[in-house]
């Protein structure tokens, strides 16, 4: 091993390979779900899952196959396969390679196992409601609609009742797609544990506090698939526990996650998956750490709305509450107190052709923190899964002006 | 002290040589393919132009798209930093540029010392910079050079997309078929370019003074639809083609 390779390892965190195992036992069950006799349902990404576990049904999120299609790089064919059926390629990419993977029957691990039912949540965005209904069609099962109205500013008692009636619907639901009641005990537990395991998610992106950080958005992009798709279960809780407690040793014996921290940045929306590597060496090239996003924090942002005493009625309010399906000026305070927290001094925004919901109010949010934070920003334009929209020279030269300017206020 | 600033962009390599932060000289040559051989020869000409050994360049920085190719330079920085720099050299004064050249347009804030506030580039699209021109200069068949002067001849502008220079072009070529006059298919091609750079320079927030710079600064035209579309004047070196280059020489001093 070089001094070099050395350097590096010595930077690594642990607790991938333990990841990568509970990852791979997961799909294994999901994608044998057939043979031991247990049901899978496809569900958004930010949909309501823990009444799932509580029936013990596999979620399986095709959100998470979209990033796993991205990092593997496979995002730009299938995409343009998709093109060529007819979607649009103004249309999300994860929605169009999902759709394309299901009538091939590929993509990575040989594609996803069928769903039993689909459970669509529109607290992310409009386009899930037709995806969902594409594939319900096309598998042909059961699908339910969670509707979440927006929250421009606050959660209206309509929006209160309207959302908690649909809670006992999802339930019906699910009985009759599972042929079994259920289990109101059983939903108290997955709910404490969906509680706990937020909190200690939102401790592991805590320690970025530190200075100099131990972890990288970049690694929170990774370490973020349990906290989507086993939330609720207690193989998370764990999971979150050791790691923070890898995170917290880090930070005791001054292992920092790039070399030499100098500069703390703030990332926004979905991390252009086919690019995580380049990006995060660029970065670490310039001294920068990427301290938080706004991404990675949706999965514990509501945990204020949440009562693990009282889970089916708090989670109401909190899958209504998500940083998707709120007014910009609301996600501004977010991104104002975020900035603060981490203590940054810059702000890269990934303008995300794919994710309008995202994408859209970020040049207010962007002149929201020049002005109250007076830190400069960059936009860089993207498809998170599609490569075929990445122009590297035209990003490297953002980034690095954007860096030559940080550099420059000293 | 004699710094050197190589300027490699997608249409044109430029250097220039400044001593003390004073122009010695500067020169401008098409970047072909190579881009590592264009900024070698363009800088080598110049220095032949001023009689100079290169050993009498004491620090180097490079700009530009193929910056991190010229493999002499003591230091490769972005053509957004070096637009700043050498149009606070140019005039103090300035605080917002624009720089439209090859295959982007930028547009940039400084503050009082000449540091870069904030910046918007051009999107993935060539509509608003000079290659757009080119193609659009293709179609008409004239020359890119005339097309300023011909502009200002124009009294009714042709109105032509900005979202995209394919469609502008096949847009073009339905107006020159519809008999349109040559004057006005280009003052409507200005005044595309100048609405697709506006927006991007109200984003960033347009404070005056305002300079330009980039080679497409020497279209008057393109000048005077900017200055329309944005309601500013703007003012324009004889130096703005080289202005990265400049800027990348003042930079060197700092090294
Ligand atoms: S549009 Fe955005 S929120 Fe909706 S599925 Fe695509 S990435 Fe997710």
């Amino acid at each position: 091993m070089t001094d070099v390779d050395k350097e590096k390892d010595s930077r690594k965190i642990k607790s991938v390979g333990k990841m990568k195992e509970i990852m791979t036992a997961y799909y294994i069950d999901a994608k044998t779900a057939e043979q031991t006799g247990k049901k899978v349902a496809w569900i958004t990404s930010g949909g309501p899952v823990e009444p799932l576990i509580a029936m013990d049904v596999i979620p399986v999120y095709p959100e998470n196959y979209g990033a796993m299609i991205g990092a593997s790089k496979m995002g730009g064919d299938l995409c343009q396969k998709a093109e060529e059926l007819g979607y649009s390629g103004d249309l999300c990419s994860y929605a169009r390679a999902d759709i394309v993977c299901s009538m091939i029957d590929g993509g990575p691990i040989g594609g996803l196992p069928k769903p039993d039912m689909l459970i669509c949540c529109n607290n992310i965005c409009g386009t899930v409601l037709k995806w969902y209904e594409i594939q319900a069609r096309y598998y042909n099962v059961p699908l339910f609609i969670f509707d979440t109205p927006f929250c421009h500013t606050e959660y209206a008692d309509e929006s209160r009742r309207y959302v908690r009636k649909q809670i006992d619907e999802y339930t019906n639901f699910l009985e009759n797609a599972c042929k079994k009641k259920f289990d109101h005990d059983r939903i108290k537990e997955v709910g404490r544990l969906s509680v706990e395991g937020q909190e200690l998610w939102q401790e592991v992106l805590d320690t970025a506090m530190n200075r100099p950080s131990p972890m990288t958005c970049f690694d929170a992009f990774f370490h973020l698939a349990l906290i989507v798709t086993l939330r609720g279960t207690q193989i998370a809780v764990d999971y979150y526990q050791s790691l923070l407690e890898e995170m917290k040793q880090r930070v005791a014996d001054g292992i920092s996650a790039i070399p030499n921290e100098r500069y703390r940045l703030l990332w926004d929306n979905l991390p252009i998956w086919y690019r995580v590597k380049w990006m995060s060496e660029k970065f670490a090239a310039h001294d920068a750490c990427l301290v938080a996003d706004t991404y990675t924090s949706a999965w514990c942002g509501q945990l204020k709305y949440m009562d693990g005493d009282n889970f089916l009625d708090s989670m109401a309010e909190a899958y209504t509450r998500i940083y998707l399906n709120i007014g910009v000026d609301e996600m501004i305070k977010i991104v104002l107190e975020v900035v603060d927290k981490y203590d940054v001094d810059g702000f890269v925004i990934h303008s995300n052709r794919s994710c309008k919901p995202y994408s859209l109010g970020q040049y207010d949010i962007q002149r929201a923190v020049q002005k109250e934070k007076g830190i400069p920003s960059v936009m860089i334009e993207s498809h998170m899964i599609d490569e075929r929209s990445f122009s590297e020279s035209q990003s490297e030269t953002r980034i690095d002006a954007f860096m030559e300017m940080i550099k420059q206020k000293g | 002290m004699i710094t050197a600033g190589i300027d490699i962009g997608s249409i044109t390599a430029k250097a220039a040589v400044l001593e003390d932060g004073r122009i010695l000289g500067s020169k401008v040559a098409f970047t072909g393919y190579n881009a590592r051989q264009a900024g070698k020869n363009v800088f080598e000409d110049l220095l032949r132009e001023l009689d100079m050994d290169a050993s009498s360049i004491e620090k180097t920085v490079s700009t530009g798209y193929g910056r991190n190719s010229v493999k002499f330079a003591d230091k490769a920085m972005t053509e957004i930093i070096c637009h700043g720099a050498g149009a606070y050299y140019l005039n103090p004064e300035v605080r917002s540029i624009i720089d439209v050249g090859g295959q982007d347009s930028k547009v940039l804030t400084i503050d009082s010392d000449g540091r870069v506030k904030d910046f918007a580039m051009n999107d993935k699209c060539a509509a608003g910079t000079g290659r757009f021109l080119e193609v659009m200069a293709r179609a008409l068949e004239s020359d890119l050079d005339d097309f300023g002067d011909l502009s200002l001849k124009s009294d009714k502008p042709s109105k032509i997309s900005s979202i995209c220079t394919v469609f502008a072009e096949s847009e073009v070529i339905s107006l020159i078929s519809k008999g349109k006059s040559r004057e006005d298919i280009i003052a409507g091609i200005h005044e595309s370019v100048a609405s697709r750079i506006s927006s991007m320079a109200r984003r960033v927030g347009v404070k005056e003074p305002v300079m330009m710079t980039g080679g497409v600064a020497k279209n008057i035209g393109v000048v005077r639809a900017l200055e329309k579309a944005l309601g500013v004047s703007i003012e324009v070196s004889e130096f703005a083609q080289v202005n990265g280059a400049v800027g990348a020489a003042i930079m060197a001093m700092r090294l």
